[in-house]
């Protein structure tokens, strides 16, 4: 009986995707993007040649963070259509941080951590219907978060 | 990977406020080992998707500057009591992990 019960265990898990991840990441890892080492070479390979400032988009980050291996960043996205959020610390060896593709059923907010290397500005951009939009936030830094 | 990842999903009205901590190294490959001095190979997510009842919410790519035990909230509208939400990532070296929770 027990060997049936766990058997089932097993199945649920497996129906529910538990053990099956893999397919799921549709997306390819752009890998140019997070490559990139110049601020202008992140914005060219996420598409961004030009971003409009935006007060629609609001991001809270810590104005000094005492440890840039945890630099809790919050954002919200008030612009309609939402599709894609990018977080980029402006002064990383590689500024990208992280891309996160917004789908139907999901609220146009994102909170996580982030590493910083020093000082420097915390930029969100948002793509909504196709344009670039960016708001953005000096951060400092009293111990980085990189090396060490 | 049993516990590479703890998730917790609060139902206010049809909004679903998700939190998802990844137990991961997240390492820069600039990191050395205090030890041997020798640097700590590149080891971190690349890609996180979401999931409610089996549909793709969010679909991440991240870097290696996402902090170590990577901690996400997000929020599903449109979400009731016994509706499954997942999460799933994937790093560098192709290792995977996956967590479900029903909603209550």
């Amino acid at each position: 009986m027990r060997a049936l019960a766990l058997g089932g265990a097993y199945a649920a898990a497996f129906a529910a995707g538990c053990l099956r991840p893999v397919y799921l990441f549709a997306a390819e890892w752009n890998k140019a993007a997070f490559d990139a080492k110049a601020l202008a070479d992140t914005m060219k390979n996420i598409g961004a040649g030009s971003a409009t400032d935006s007060d629609q988009i609001q991001l809270k980050a810590p104005e000094i963070a005492e440890n840039g291996a945890i630099v809790p960043v919050e954002i919200t996205s008030r612009i309609p259509d939402t599709q894609t959020i990018y977080i980029v610390a402006d002064k990383n060896p590689q500024p990208l941080v992280a891309i996160f593709e917004i789908q139907p059923g999901l609220e146009p907010f994102i909170s996580t951590r982030i590493k910083m290397g020093e000082s420097s500005k915390v930029r969100v951009l948002v793509k909504a219907a196709g344009k670039f939009y960016v708001t953005s936030q000096e951060v400092k830094v009293t111990i980085g978060g990189c090396g060490g | 990977m049993a516990d590479a990842m703890k998730i917790r999903a609060q139902l206010q009205g049809d909004l679903a406020d998700v939190k998802v901590l990844m137990f991961h190294p997240m390492e820069t490959g600039l990191r050395k080992d205090a030890v041997s001095g020798e640097i700590i190979p590149l080891h971190f997510i690349q890609r996180v998707v979401a999931t409610h009842n089996g549909k793709t919410v969010m679909n991440a790519q991240w870097s290696r500057a996402v902090s170590k035990n990577p901690f996400i909230n997000f929020r599903i509208r449109g979400a009731k009591t016994g509706d499954k939400v997942a999460i799933s990532w994937e790093d560098n070296n192709g290792e995977t992990a996956s967590i479900e929770t029903t909603l209550n």
